[in-house]
């Protein structure tokens, strides 16, 4: 590694030691604070899996091993904003296949990742939960429902700061 | 001298009256995950700046969400002469009009509202009573009392509508084997989907003198179609808080879990609000409400794991490990979290119980049919006319709940397909529509209440893309501890697709049915176990549309672009 890049994962380990030690609540274990980094930053790093297993007293093959079964946890950089499509057979039924299609195109990509301006993360997701308003897309977390194919992929293309 | 309790109900007497018997108007916005797709947020605002901008007396808060899904977002507005009306997909740009008509000048929009309630029934022109509604006048609300009606948020205005008098009259009155028995009496059944009578499952963990016990709360629901659970604790966690605390009394437990997947943003904060908010009252914490019972709780999130909502992996994963099933025994009453005497109940089951101790066994026992007392909370999506929340007496049929609850098929011709109960359980075809809802009508039939969600197809829809939805769920979501679990789906998976896309052989389904029998036999939890449901149940009910596919005919409906489906490509190494 060079100096500069040294410094910089010496400054993000510093930032998950932070986040590590401010969780709240009284049981603390490998996957709250897996959690807790993802929650912060937004994907886990090396440095979260190395920081994680040394604050909880475990190895970093158990780190991995919970790290790596959970889907929401993701290892690289997402892109700015983070839109997931739901693909459960609720929405299945109401078309979200059809969104996906859409969301693909408008992203550039084929499948789950980033677009290739790095603005925007596709994840499908299994059940957003507001089932009755189906078809439902996320940015965010923040949930939207009622989709088209064409609202959707206006949505995306905004998101990336194209104009619709 | 007051006791602690009585002091709380005073403040939540003086609150709640202050809400609706003062000069203000009270303009409720229905929250909620729902509420929160269709738009309630831009709609709260734009009704607080109304109020702002226009200088009425009115309070504006955000509420529970009735569960009437398709009128979202949804607002309501009480004058202070009690009447109160109910408008429905309200626009953010309708705030303004509304607030100055309404409010201001006392002339409900009677052409944008669909209901009224209280008051003396003048001004409101046509608009039906709330009640007189079928999807209203159907429900028995007793898991769901509070929703449209209160800020879950405030614990005062829970407590102002008999919230945890329960639990008072549970620490103060009754020893915890009366709890215990009270429950059993009521006949009550877990709502997770095994329905076993939670009463003797509380018994199992009760008579243990070990120093630390644990009661679990199970939200994790990850089923597609099902989203009461989360609905009760984003529109009414102090319901299930007050229940998992009485759970806690009864079974002499010191700990509470509620187990919440990460990432569903409003159960979780509801959640831990409602924690906090009752540590701050006393009601949990050292000597609840100056007894001598203490009790704590917290709120444990998982990652995506659909497996992590099987009891003896949910532990796992509140212990912080992968979460994949145990064997047992050691039963979980013996040895469950961190090896501790454990019982687990789901979020229906535990929001029951305070109004089981409040009204009696009776009560309870008589609603709903002789083996399934209660209510079942259903929850309606897909081609139906009006999707939402439904807390119905067992022993409705399907046939009433979609047509008259549900107001029929929303687009197409006819309801086809059901999926009721959760991905691991059946189709049901309309052969099946008049089954009464109940644990062992349902489960005869070839499905299950399961988690309560039934996604509505209609005739368009094709029984094997459906399947194949399914099971690409299934197959995602194993967890991989068990091999024939995790190759089975894979397995099943690539029939269907070979089915959608015309390149099936007549093999395929002798195929299909060794491999479910394989894990049925050989999988270590439900996932596995129930997976080959869906494929039995479309073979009892669309036989010949299945076996149509197999010849090579693509049956009714067609599949979406080439037949091959767009699915996540990452999967548990």
């Amino acid at each position: 590694m060079t100096t500069a890049e040294t410094e910089q994962s010496s400054k993000l380990r510093e930032q998950i030691r932070q986040v590590l030690n401010a969780q709240a609540q009284p049981t603390i274990t490998v996957l709250s604070s897996l959690i807790a980094v993802q929650d912060s930053i937004h994907y886990l790093p090396d440095e979260a899996i190395k920081e994680t297993a040394t604050f909880c007293g475990s190895t970093i093959n158990e780190v991995w091993s919970v790290a790596s079964f959970y889907t929401n946890f993701r290892f690289t950089k997402p892109g700015d904003k983070t839109l997931d499509v739901c693909w459960g057979p609720s929405c299945h039924l109401v078309g979200a296949q059809q969104i996906l299609d859409s969301v693909h195109a408008a992203l550039e990509i084929k499948e789950e990742g980033e677009s290739p301006d790095g603005k925007v993360t596709l994840k499908y997701n299994t059940c957003l939960g507001a089932c009755a308003q189906g078809p439902v897309i996320a940015i965010n977390h923040h949930l939207i429902g009622k989709q088209t194919p064409e609202s959707a992929a206006k949505i995306a293309r905004e998101l990336r700061g194209q104009s619709s | 001298m007051s006791t602690p309790f009585e002091d709380l109900q005073a403040r939540a007497a003086k609150r709640w009256s202050e809400l609706t018997e003062g000069e203000s108007a009270w303009i409720r916005v229905g929250g909620g995950t729902s509420g929160q797709a269709a738009g309630a947020d831009a709609v709260l605002e734009a009704f607080k700046s109304s109020v702002e901008s226009t200088g009425v007396n009115a309070n504006v808060s955000m509420v529970s969400a009735m569960g009437l899904m398709y009128l979202e977002p949804q607002v309501d507005i009480l004058m202070p002469n009690g009447a109160r009306v109910y408008y429905g997909n309200v626009e953010p740009e309708e705030a303004k009009a509304i607030v100055e008509q309404h409010v201001k000048e006392g002339k409900p929009l009677t052409e944008r509202a669909f209901a009224y309630s209280g008051g003396d029934g003048t001004g409101v022109g046509n608009l039906p009573e709330l009640q007189s509604m079928p999807m209203v006048s159907l429900q028995q609300r007793i898991a769901t009392r509070n929703f449209g009606d209160t800020d879950p948020h405030d614990l005062l205005q829970y407590v102002a509508n008999g919230g945890y008098t329960a639990l008072n009259r549970a620490l103060t009155e009754m020893t915890p084997a009366e709890i215990v028995d009270e429950v059993k009496a009521a006949g009550l059944r877990g709502r997770g989907g095994a329905a076993f009578p939670a009463g003797v499952k509380w018994s199992f963990l009760a008579p243990s003198d070990a120093p630390v016990k644990y009661v679990l709360c199970n939200c994790e629901e990850g089923d597609p179609g099902a989203f009461n659970d989360k609905g009760i604790i984003e529109n009414d966690p102090h319901t299930l808080v007050e229940g998992l605390i009485i759970n806690g009394y009864a079974t002499r437990s010191t700990h509470g879990y509620i187990f919440i997947r990460t990432g569903h943003e409003l159960p979780i904060e509801s959640a831990r609000k409602a924690i906090a908010a009752a540590y701050e009252a006393g009601l949990l914490g050292k000597n609840i409400l100056g007894t001598d019972f203490s009790f704590d709780m917290e709120v444990s999130l998982t990652g995506d794991s659909y497996v992590a909502g099987e009891e003896t992996a949910l532990m796992e994963a509140i212990e912080g490990k992968r979460s994949t099933p145990r064997f047992k025994p050691p039963f979980p009453a013996a040895a469950g979290l961190w090896q501790k005497p454990t019982n687990i109940n789901n979020v229906k089951t535990l929001a029951y119980v305070p109004e089981i101790v409040r009204n009696g066994s009776d009560w309870f026992k008589s609603i709903g049919t002789e083996t399934t007392s209660g209510t079942a909370i259903v929850c309606l999506s897909g081609h139906i006319t009006y999707p939402g929340m439904y807390e119905v007496p067992m022993g409705m049929t399907i046939r009433e709940v979609l047509e008259k609850v549900g107001g029929g098929v929303s687009v197409g011709e006819r309801i086809k397909v059901l999926q009721a109960g959760g991905p691991l359980n059946g189709l049901l075809g309309e052969d099946a529509f008049d089954t009464m809802i109940d644990f062992d009508a349902m489960s005869a039939a070839g499905a299950s209440i399961g988690s309560g969600g039934i996604i509505v197809g209609n005739e368009t829809v094709n029984v094997v893309d459906l399947l194949r939805s399914l099971i690409a769920f299934n197959q995602f979501e194993s967890c991989g501890k068990c091999f024939p679990c995790r190759l089975g789906n894979t397995h099943m998976l690539e029939i269907l697709d070979r089915m959608c896309q015309n390149k099936a052989k007549s093999a395929d389904l002798a195929l299909l049915e060794r491999v479910g029998t394989s894990m049925k036999a050989g999988s270590l939890c439900g996932h596995g176990q129930l997976g080959f449901n869906p494929i039995a149940s479309a073979l009892k009910y669309f036989g010949d549309e299945i076996k149509s596919c197999l010849a090579g005919e693509i049956a009714p409906g067609g599949v979406f672009g080439d037949g091959t489906m767009i699915l996540p490509t990452r999967t548990r190494p």
